[in-house]
């Protein structure tokens, strides 16, 4: 399954670059982006643990940046 | 009334510079002063320290806010009370514009692809609905208003109008449109009201494939990028190891007179120690290449992309449907004797009026008028010769010369260059028709623009006969043409080229991306032509160009080459400025005031470089 998030509020270039980095070496993940210029976080990874995934990554992305707003896209 | 917290951040630095003014008035070192800075220091980088607090608790000590209240609390510790003050409100201030030049380049690139459209207005009945365009199915009725953005991909039922497909394709010239046409999403309604019904939804529609495209090609990193990312990851340990060093090293070795100075100096290491103009203005760069890029009508897929179109030095060009038109036309009729070249024109459009082969209907469409079929008789086709047929009692032949070497007709006047189709009536010679494919009006001016963007070779490659491929290349100036190749001889022949080229320099391909899949890929980079509404081709390539005009692949590369300039200025200024900073700050000579400028004020110079990728000069 692959999905979008809007990362509302991301602020810092180098962070954006740790979060992907870490959500990529997540388990089950196949791949992932998380793009600066556009805000945006895509999550390709396995149908049946993509919610744990979905999960993990949005605690990742807090971890980096507290203030922001994961959004559907 | 609300505070947005651009305005809460505005706020604090206010505060936080009229309570700094305040304490430099004060000219006695006492506690009250002591006071007023710290309490500027509270109000303006209160926020960093809280955030520093919350990352050391998740263990992020290298994240910039860590950095600055170590160098700045340091600041304060060996007695530089103002310094420590103003660097913070400097880093502050830096961050503000830097986030509003972020911001405002974000906003510029989006606007840029400003091609998905907010709505569909629906037809059920009599009731027009406005939906989302999500919302809408294949087989929906909709109606498109004058100055209305195109939906979702559909077919025009009712009415007609003109078109601006500017955003998809970069072409200004409106285009008309009719009962029957179809219609691509992101492209704008000019004048009339459409009713069309739509065959793609919404995912599926042109304007989201080509959004998509463009926003997942920044993830394929260019070799820059790549290269900023790991430099990124060892920088910050780097400077903050050097720090330590400085801090505590040459004090043990010098003995202990000077501590407070080389702590100082340790901390003018700390406030450059992060990488952020790098890391915001590389990819903000390329970002920007591929949204201009987009605006003339041309997909990268990646920014590894943009950086090898940079350095091309071969572009191979695919003749037919890319060079030229790919439909035949009749260039030039000479006649024998008597016979005019009206007549035999007609013979011949007559003798191949029962075949549907590009030869013949450009034979026929050259003559233009009706044929009285009752007037033929006995037509033979002769694959791969031609055709024999009787036309008002006499025999004639119209074929290449091997067809009339077979009937004996010796040909007159054999011409090269292109396909001839001779014609004989009653056994006798009377003349031949010249051929040809239609070459695109902006072929030449491809070839010799590219020749001044440093690309070295320019080859063609054809099926059509090697004199056909002499003549076009020679009318274009390519160097190189290469005729008779079957599809696999194409592959070939590029890779043989890919062998002869400069190691480090890039070969392009440029064809029309059905028929050729195999040398687009072989190609350093694969670029397909007439995109628009072509899945196959947006699939095949590395590079789609949506109309059919080879000029294009010169313009992406100016792009790409504006591009990976910009980004090389902004790796050399970072670079340089933080260099430079860091070797004056460990002899002493800078201040923490010239640290926050290599901080923040460089990454402002880098956005604001970076911004230039959109210039509209191109």
């Amino acid at each position: 399954m692959k999905r979008a998030f809007k990362l509302e509020g991301l602020n810092c270039a180098n962070c954006a670059e740790k979060m992907e980095r870490e959500i990529k070496a997540l388990e089950g993940v196949n791949f992932a982006s998380v793009n600066f210029m556009t805000t945006k976080m895509v999550i390709d990874g396995d149908d049946s643990r993509f919610d744990e995934i979905v999960k993990a990554a949005q605690k990742i992305v807090i971890r980096y940046e507290p203030d922001v707003v994961v959004k559907k896209a | 009334m609300r505070i947005t917290p651009h305005q809460k951040r505005i706020a604090e630095i206010a505060i936080g510079l009229g309570l700094f003014l305040f304490a430099l008035l004060l000219e006695a070192e006492n506690a009250a002063r002591l006071l007023l800075f710290l309490a500027a220091y509270a109000v303006a980088g209160g926020d960093v320290i809280l955030r520093a607090a919350r990352n050391i608790s998740r263990r992020q000590i290298f994240d910039e806010n860590f950095l600055m209240s170590v160098a700045t609390i340091g600041a304060f510790c060996i007695g530089q009370y103002s310094e420590a003050v103003a660097v913070m409100l400097f880093y502050k201030i830096g961050m503000l514009f830097q986030g509003r030049a972020v911001e405002k380049s974000r906003r510029s690139i989006v606007e840029l692809m400003n091609i998905r459209p907010d709505y569909a207005n629906v037809k059920r009945g009599d009731l027009i609905d406005r939906v989302d365009p999500d919302e809408v199915n294949i087989g929906n009725v909709i109606v498109i208003k004058p100055g209305e953005k195109v939906p979702l991909d559909c077919v025009v039922m009712e009415g007609s109008s003109t078109l601006d497909t500017s955003p998809l394709t970069g072409e200004s010239m409106p285009k008309a449109v009719r009962e029957g046409d179809e219609l691509l999403s992101g492209s704008v309604n000019l004048n009339g009201l459409l009713v069309a019904r739509v065959i793609k939804n919404a995912s599926e529609s042109t304007a989201s494939k080509i959004l998509d495209l463009v926003e997942n090609a920044s993830a394929k990193k260019s070799k820059h990028e790549n290269f900023i990312t790991k430099f990124a990851r060892f920088y910050t340990p780097a400077v903050v190891g050097g720090a330590a060093f400085i801090a505590v090293v040459p004090p043990l070795m010098l003995g202990g007179s000077a501590f407070g100075d080389w702590i100082y100096r340790a901390l003018v290491f700390l406030v450059i120690s992060c990488p952020c103009a790098l890391v915001i203005s590389i990819p903000l760069s390329f970002f920007g290449g591929l949204g201009a890029a987009a605006r003339k009508g041309i997909l990268v897929k990646g920014s590894n992309y943009l950086e090898a179109l940079a350095d091309a030095e071969v572009a191979v060009f695919d003749k037919t449907g890319t060079l030229t038109k790919g439909t035949f036309k009749v260039q030039e009729v000479v006649s024998k004797d008597i016979h005019n070249n009206e007549e035999i024109l007609k013979f011949a459009a007559c003798a191949e009026s029962f075949s549907n082969h590009p030869i013949s209907l450009s034979i026929r469409r050259a003559y233009g008028k009706e044929i009285d079929a009752a007037l033929i008789s006995k037509v033979k086709e002769i694959p791969g010769q031609g055709v024999i047929a009787t036309i008002d009692g006499h025999l004639v032949a119209a074929g290449n010369a091997k067809m009339m070497q077979m009937l004996d007709i010796p040909v007159e006047d054999p011409v090269d260059a292109a396909t001839v189709v001779h014609v004989a009536i009653d056994g006798e010679y009377k003349g031949y028709i010249v051929i040809g494919d239609v070459i695109k009006e902006d072929a030449a001016k491809a070839v010799s623009e590219l020749k001044t963007q440093k690309v070295r070779r320019v080859v063609m490659l054809t099926g059509d006969a090697k004199s056909v491929a002499e003549s076009v290349a020679m009318s274009l100036g390519i160097d190189e043409a290469y005729g008779g190749l079957l599809p696999a001889d194409k592959v070939q022949k590029v890779e043989d080229l890919m062998a002869g080229k400069s190691p480090k320099r890039k070969l392009i391909f440029v064809g029309d991306g059905i028929n050729d899949a195999p040398v687009l890929a072989r190609a350093d980079v694969g670029i397909a032509m007439g995109g628009l509404g072509s899945d196959a081709a947006i699939e095949a390539a590395d590079v789609v160009i949506m109309t059919d005009e080879p000029s294009k692949v010169p313009v992406a590369i100016k792009i790409a080459k504006r591009t990976l300039g910009i980004a090389r200025q902004n790796i050399a200024i970072a670079l340089g400025v933080k260099g430079a900073v860091l070797a004056l700050g460990a002899l002493g000579i800078a201040t923490m005031w010239a640290a926050v400028f290599a901080d923040v004020g460089v990454t402002l110079i880098a956005v604001l470089n970076a911004i230039r990728v959109l210039g509209s000069d191109l």
